[in-house]
């Protein structure tokens, strides 16, 4: 009876904010830069093994910044200044445009590019780069962050590794994968197989770490896996519950969630000491903890006030308070390097979409509106989050800009794909 | 033996619904989270029963013949009242026979986070955990595990993926 009450209140509580539920479309979002990126010319004798052009153009669209001019547009095919008439391309209504070539060299690939703002007329950027044996898409991902930072002033994060987990088949048969890949999904990698559940990639901030859940061992257990030394190290486990683990920005301390007094809560694991210290208690679920940049307090998950809502717990002092209000559930939080944005889960009446909340007003923006969207990651540079959801019923990732204007989906031949986590900066 | 004789489930019943008025007074006396969250429809139901097992029979060969899936509500981790006359036989068998152990596998349908299910599968198997400590089984005796979301029902229905699953690791 009592629990029942309990309830009953819990549900006239969410009702009262349900009844107050707004979401303002944040403005001032700019329109994107148009540029052409020319197909690059090819002194060689065979087909080159990619388009770095292309991967070029397909870099800069997704960041959702930039409007790419159709190649079947292009009057021209320019490979460098003079042989550029900028009238042309004025007319087309670009702002910039990237010439380059390609030929072969002792060490592999060496491409020359050059960038130009077309009303001025101006080189804004030139430079000769040798492949010294490296993937051709190394190449492209560098110039497109090149590209991206010489126009928006912001680093591009196109050089970086995105990790996920997919799972396939079924029964006896069903394989879950953890995979590591570009940040367009190319070049995919899998790191571990396993017929049991993986779940919640997480890189540590300088990017030598990942932390993840694995149940190959009938049982949840944390892992760390050490990129420089490919050592894989499993952190000791509890009763219950093992899971969500989060790096704080040192990376000697991950968060994570154990049961093992009850009910999930949430822990700091001293990597060095070993010693584990518990956060303030509650009886509800707490869980997916994620670290503020400055490593003072936690951001996580609770159904304390009925449904799921991020609360934030300040570790010197345990005061926690909660973060979101607008909705009647937001769930798993993911702040910007900065701090200042949170992206999270957000459920309305259509299903559960990727919002982005500024912290310091309190604007929330419904990025998605797909119904099925979960695991929001965000890229380095804080210009793109990519999420899971569903296409035709089955698990993919989609990735769009924070101005939840443009979308792209990334196909995997995996199965479901679910859980992208985006690497830091690698270089 | 199938244990799907029709007196027998009747009689469960009637034995089940004594422990179920017990949660529910636990509950009212103050326990926001009464272990088992057995629910009220359930104690509606409750009618003076006869004390004493009358159920005989459930043994280490016919145990594997139960009803080992029990399905769920919507975020509820409540046991719903049909699965109490089964889950009572294994129950009986677990607290007859100290040496046999079972595994619980909870689950969850894939609305809501990953993590979140995570905690609501272990919500789920912890009910039928506390059921069956609640009448006698011992604590070593039981294990339980969450799957969340990880392994939902092939049917694709989510009712079907809303779950705990009884495993049996020795009878």
């Amino acid at each position: 009876m009592f629990k029942r009450f309990c309830i009953t209140l819990a549900a006239l509580f969410s009702l009262s904010v349900n009844a107050e539920v707004f979401v303002e479309v944040v403005e001032g979002i700019e329109e994107p830069t148009h540029i052409a990126v020319v197909p690059f010319g090819w002194d060689g004798e065979n087909a080159l093994a990619e388009d770095v052009s292309a991967i070029i153009a397909n870099d800069l669209r997704q960041s959702g910044m930039f409007k790419l001019m159709a190649e079947q547009d292009m009057l021209s095919s320019p490979e460098q200044q003079d042989q550029i008439f900028f009238r042309d391309w004025r007319i087309s209504g670009n702002d910039y445009m990237l010439v380059g070539s390609l030929k072969p060299s002792a060490t592999g690939v060496s491409a020359h590019v050059e960038l130009f703002d077309i009303l001025s007329e101006q080189k804004i950027w030139a430079q000769d780069i040798d492949s010294e044996g490296a993937s051709l898409r190394d190449v492209a991902h560098y110039i497109a962050d090149q590209v991206f930072q010489k126009i928006t002033g912001i680093r591009g994060a196109f050089s970086t590794q995105v990790v996920y987990v997919t799972a396939q088949g079924r029964g006896d048969s069903r394989k879950y994968r953890l995979q590591m890949a570009d940040s367009d999904g190319a070049r995919s990698q899998t790191i571990l197989s396993s017929k049991e559940p993986i779940m919640s990639p997480t890189w540590s901030r300088d990017g030598k770490k990942l932390a993840y859940v694995s149940f190959e061992t009938d049982k949840p257990v944390i892992y760390i896996h050490h990129w420089e030394t490919g050592v894989r190290q499993s952190i000791q486990s509890f009763k219950g519950l093992n899971g969500a683990p989060a790096w704080d920005p040192t990376g000697n301390k991950l968060a994570i969630v154990l049961s093992k007094d009850g009910n999930p809560e949430i822990y700091v694991l001293n990597l060095k000491t070993g010693s584990l210290e518990r956060t303030p208690r509650h009886y509800g679920i707490d869980t997916e903890p994620t670290w503020s940049p400055d490593g003072r307090s936690i951001l996580f998950t609770s159904d304390r006030a009925g449904r799921a809502q991020i609360y934030s717990v300040d570790l010197a002092t345990r005061v926690t308070k909660r973060l979101t209000f607008k909705g009647s559930y937001n769930s798993r939080g993911r702040l910007t390097q900065d701090g200042r944005f949170l992206t999270m889960v957000h459920q309305d009446s259509s299903g559960y979409h990727i919002a982005v909340q500024e912290l310091k007003s309190g604007n929330l923006r419904i990025l998605t509106s797909s119904k099925d969207d979960e695991s929001p990651s965000i890229s380095p540079n804080g210009v793109v989050v990519m999420y899971a959801t569903k296409q035709g019923g089955k698990g993919v990732l989609a990735g769009g800009s924070l101005d939840g204007k443009n979308k792209f989906t990334m196909p995997s031949s995996l199965g479901e794909v679910r859980e992208p986590a985006w690497s830091p900066f690698l270089n | 033996m199938k244990i799907s004789n029709m007196t027998q489930v009747k009689k469960v019943s009637k034995f089940a619904s004594i422990a179920v008025a017990a949660l529910i007074v636990a509950g009212c006396s103050g326990q926001v989270k009464t272990a088992a969250d057995v629910d009220d429809a359930s104690a509606a139901s409750t009618s003076p029963a006869n004390t004493g097992s009358q159920v005989t029979g459930i043994n280490s060969e016919n145990v594997g013949d139960l009803q080992s899936v029990y399905y769920f509500e919507f975020d509820q981790s409540v046991i719903r009242s049909e699965a109490l006359p089964s889950l009572a036989l294994h129950a009986q068998f677990l607290a007859q026979n100290s040496a046999a152990s079972v595994r619980l596998e909870g689950h969850a349908d894939e609305q809501g986070t990953r993590e979140y299910n995570i905690a609501l599968g272990e919500r789920r198997a912890q009910a039928v955990e506390q059921f069956f400590i609640g009448r006698g089984v011992g604590g070593n005796q039981v294990e339980t595990i969450s799957y969340g979301e990880e392994k939902p029902d092939f049917s694709g229905l989510a009712s079907k993926s809303r779950r705990v699953e009884v495993r049996y690791t020795a009878k």
